[in-house]
């Protein structure tokens, strides 16, 4: 049956059968692909986004059971401002100073590799940070270790999240 | 017949420039008569690495990005050249092309070690790096995109720069020579500006002038560590890989093959597949099914649901047993014997005690993060391919083949790759997405594997079983004899990639035992190949993956077996062979403090592998806590010879280290009833950021010679840590993954 959620502050309508997982509903349903399937099975953290300010793995989540507002890693950055719409060719640049800081963070410390884990990577950093703004090396790992990278980014991703956690905390 | 006479005009073309001499120039020359594959809708192209046009200047590539970061140093190497701002470069991957053909795949799999290769050897492996062409070898992989481009695309770039200021000094009236480029412009000394999109369709009707490329002294991009261009859009969600091709009208679909792989299907039911809502087909694909759906989660569920008979494997059903078949290579002829220094027999046979001892090794699955997927559009005499491969030509021409069509009949479009690591060479999963498509003409439909699917139906680093004999004396080694059993990747892999047998010597067996710097006097190193039909493939490093930990644990064992500390042990060995490699050796004892104070509860261990031109040691510190192993530290020392970006070569060595770390404790296929019995995250893990060491590397640029870094930093790991754990614990494991030995802190 057709249902109503909030994704990225936008109302949108799915017709989909109601255990369809959220990531897919994200995925093929919304055409929002930032988000990625690794294993269907929460091992691996790929499919993170927030539903009310929580990290969850989406494929995990029914969207029948989807309880709050979904946020993915496209409706991360701040809005600008209308006359300061980014630059969506993602082959050029976008306009910086609209990224969240911790994507900020990510791209100063040049933390991806293939990149496809990132997505999940940083909305759980996102989630950390919203927690435990000055989190240890060992607060890092409790909350990092659901979030598999198998090209190893595991050293930037610490000092990303440090850097993020300093530029918030400031902010 | 044409095909024959076409090879053999080209291999006329190889042996005259065989003839002609290996100089920096013969390199481009040779690109020439390939034809540039770029008609570029707007602008116009100068060769196959750039479009310029109207909003600028656009570098093309024909590697695939990874994550290994090929495409960034490869677009510098032009932007070097052509002076583009950075900010501004803009980056795509070329077609599937032998334009992009990769001439340094030639130096792998010659029968010499990579450390004493002579310039004359060298010169040869350039020459016959023209083979690559002529099987159109379009290979990301081998660590050896950048050895590949790094005199191509200077010049390539160079060539381009002076054939627009040519046509800029006939337009202002000044001499070439007055002239200089900054920016995507060419200016002129009175403050005059052309940019290159103005002078592109003249520069492009002049012959392409032959160029040195600049001195490094004059670099402003080489040598830095760049921000890559595609790092914002990893970091918003925009990069699109392949799972992330959406078309209009496109289908949803994935895909159930035997799982006893090779093996046959017997029948099957579709009805409880086709009862489920959003189920459109199921398509008999005769060794497996297709599920059409509106969703891929759809897809997967109902592939499930599909009652299936699966016939019998090919290969013995258990893991026992496929070791046992791996056990007889040895009672069968020898393959390889590519080292054989003084006597073995006679020191074997003299030695008052020999140390006697059996490696083993598991089967790994590659395990990219983003499971085998491929997009395909079929309209009857055209086929368009979207997939993150490592090989465009080897997918043209086997999608082409899936469903009837010729490989210039197939457009290959190449996105990012959600990991690649070998695996992507293959095209299995392109000629399945292509089988699919031909059975709904005009529709795109995009096959995505479950994580299931992707890690029961890999193509498999081998097993592998080494026995071992060594003799010490006096303090150091003076026997050393490794024989080698496994089934052959190569065997597979080139019939597969070039549809011609291979045969001879296979290097990639033995590779990282026969070729490693060590001086010792009697010293013998075989290949045993068993017969075994499970599919195997290029796993990051390949042969220098497991022969690194046979060879390194057991220079291991004859260090603490002469009473050694095992640094000294192996600088002394290594010394005399290559002064480069004990450079990387005493760098990374420097680095690591190893001969200083160590605390209670800590065992270090170090290990040494030349591997894809580069000299890479580490040393791991793992530390007791509370009876489980945690790796504490690891120190990188890599001699690559030039660090072009040395932000990625620190990077890929981190990256490379921790994934031979993840093997080790925890890698393992394994086999019950011909089927993979590891399916998923939960039981085929990898190491998590709370499992990683704290890492030190340190990059020298000693060496002549530009070494990979894709992989070079994998192998060095597990014996590391194995040797480590030794010295923390006095355990000697011969057997991986490590995890089934002690306990880690996960």
């Amino acid at each position: 049956m057709a249902r109503n959620l909030t994704v990225n502050g936008e109302m949108v309508t799915v017709d989909a059968a109601d255990d369809t997982p959220l990531l897919w509903v994200l995925r093929d349903e919304l055409n929002l692909t930032g988000t990625k399937f690794g294993c269907g099975i929460a091992a691996c953290g790929a499919c993170t986004v927030h539903i009310g300010g929580e990290a969850v793995r989406s494929c995990q989540v029914a969207l029948a059971d989807i309880w709050g507002e979904v946020v993915t890693i496209e409706g991360l950055a701040m809005a600008p401002p209308a006359d300061q719409q980014p630059d969506t060719d993602t082959d050029g640049p976008l306009r910086t100073g609209t990224l969240h800081p911790v994507q900020d963070a990510w791209i100063r410390n040049q933390v991806a590799q293939c990149g496809y884990c990132q997505s999940g990577q940083i909305m759980q950093a996102v989630a950390l940070l919203a927690e435990v703004p000055d989190p240890s090396d060992a607060e890092i790992d409790e909350w990092m270790a659901g979030n598999l990278c198998r090209c190893g980014t595991y050293s930037r991703i610490r000092d990303a999240i440090h850097e993020a956690a300093e530029t918030l905390r400031r902010a | 017949m044409a095909r024959a006479g076409q090879i053999a005009r080209r291999t006329f073309l190889v042996g005259s420039v065989a003839i002609a001499g290996g100089a920096a120039f013969g390199v481009w020359k040779l690109t020439r008569p390939v034809e540039n594959p770029l008609r570029p809708v707007e602008g116009v192209s100068l060769n196959p690495f750039l479009i310029i046009d109207a909003s600028g200047v656009t570098l093309v590539v024909g590697r695939a990005e990874m994550g290994q970061g090929a495409q960034t140093t490869l677009a510098a190497l032009l932007a070097e050249e052509l002076d583009l701002a950075w900010e501004a470069v803009r980056l795509i991957h070329g077609p599937a092309s032998a334009a992009y053909h990769n001439a340094a795949l030639a130096e792998m799999g010659l029968p010499f070690a990579d450390y004493a290769m002579t310039d004359m050897q060298h010169r040869l492996a350039g020459a016959a790096g023209t083979v690559s062409r002529v099987f159109g070898l379009q290979i990301t992989g081998g660590s050896t995109s950048i050895r590949d481009g790094y005199d191509s695309l200077r010049l390539a770039g160079a060539s381009a720069r002076e054939a627009l200021k040519s046509v800029a000094a006939d337009r202002l009236g000044v001499p070439v020579a007055d002239l200089r480029t900054e920016a995507g412009a060419v200016l002129a000394p009175d403050g005059r500006r052309l940019d290159y999109a103005a002078l592109a369709e003249a520069a492009a009707r002049r012959p392409a002038p032959q160029v040195e490329p600049r001195s490094p002294a004059e670099w402003r991009l080489l040598g830095r560590s760049l921000p890559r261009p595609d790092m914002q859009a990893k970091a918003t969600g925009a990069a699109i890989y392949g799972v992330d091709i959406r078309l209009p009208g496109m289908k949803f679909a994935t895909v159930r093959m035997s799982p006893r792989l090779g093996g046959t299907m017997r029948g099957f039911d579709p009805a409880p597949a086709l009862a489920m809502p959003g189920v459109e087909r199921v398509i008999d694909l005769r060794t497996g099914i297709a599920v059409v759906a509106r969703n891929t989660w759809t897809a997967i569920r109902a592939a499930e649901a599909v009652t299936i008979d699966w016939g019998p494997a090919p290969y013995p059903e258990t893991t026992e047993a496929i070791f046992a078949r791996i056990a007889e290579a040895f009672d069968g002829r020898r393959n390889s014997r590519l080292r054989n220094d003084g006597d073995i027999e006679e020191a074997l046979e003299g030695a008052e005690s020999v140390l006697e001892v059996e490696y083993r090794l598991p089967f790994l699955a590659h395990a990219t993060m983003e499971p085998m997927t491929a997009t395909a559009r079929f309209t009857g005499d055209a086929l368009e391919l979207w997939t993150p491969n490592q090989t465009p030509l080897v997918q043209a021409r086997l999608a082409a083949e899936a469903v009837g069509l010729d490989p210039d009949q197939v457009t290959v479009h190449t996105p990012f790759l959600g990991g690649g690591f070998g695996r992507r060479l293959e095209a299995d999963y392109s000629a399945l997405a292509a089988r699919v498509a031909r059975e709904m003409p005009d529709v795109p439909v995009q096959v995505t594997w479950s994580r299931e699917e992707d890690m029961t139906h890999d193509f498999y680093r081998p097993g592998v079983i080494a026995r071992m004999r060594g003799v010490v004396s006096a303090g150091r080694a003076t026997a050393l004899e490794a024989r080698i059993a496994a089934p052959s990747v190569t065997r597979q892999a080139v019939v597969r990639m070039t549809g011609l047998p291979a045969f001879g010597p296979d290097t990639g067996h033995v590779e990282g035992a026969f070729d490693q710097p060590y001086a010792i006097p009697n010293y013998r190193v075989e290949g045993y190949l068993a017969d075994l039909d499970i599919p195997l493939g290029f796993w990051r490093s390949v042969g220098h993956s497991h022969n690194g930990f046979i060879h390194e644990s057991f220079v291991d064992e004859l260090a603490h077996a002469a009473g050694r500390d095992p640094m000294e042990f192996r600088l002394e060995a290594i010394r005399p062979e290559s002064e480069i490699a004990a450079n990387v050796l005493d760098q990374v004892a420097r680095m690591s403090d190893w001969f200083g104070e160590r605390p209670a509860g800590t065992g270090r261990g170090v290990a040494f592998v030349w591997s894809f031109g580069t000299p890479v040691a580490q040393v791991i510190e793992v530390v007791d806590e509370d009876g489980r192993i945690r790796i504490a530290r690891a120190w990188i020392a890599c001699d690559v010879g030039r660090a072009l970006d040395p932000g990625i070569v620190q990077a890929q060595m981190e990256s490379g280290l921790i994934f031979g770390l993840s093997a080790a404790v925890r890698g393992e296929i394994t086999f019950a009833d011909g089927e993979v019995q590891e399916r998923n995250f939960d039981d085929y893990d990898a190491l998590r950021i709370s499992a990683v060491p704290r890492i030190e590397t340190r990059i020298l640029q000693v060496q002549a010679r530009l070494g990979g870094v894709g992989e070079p930093g994998t192998p060095p790991a597990a014996p590391a840590l194995a040797n480590a754990i030794f010295d923390l614990t006095g355990q000697r494991l011969r057997t991986l993954p490590l995890a089934r030995h002690v306990d880690f802190v996960s």
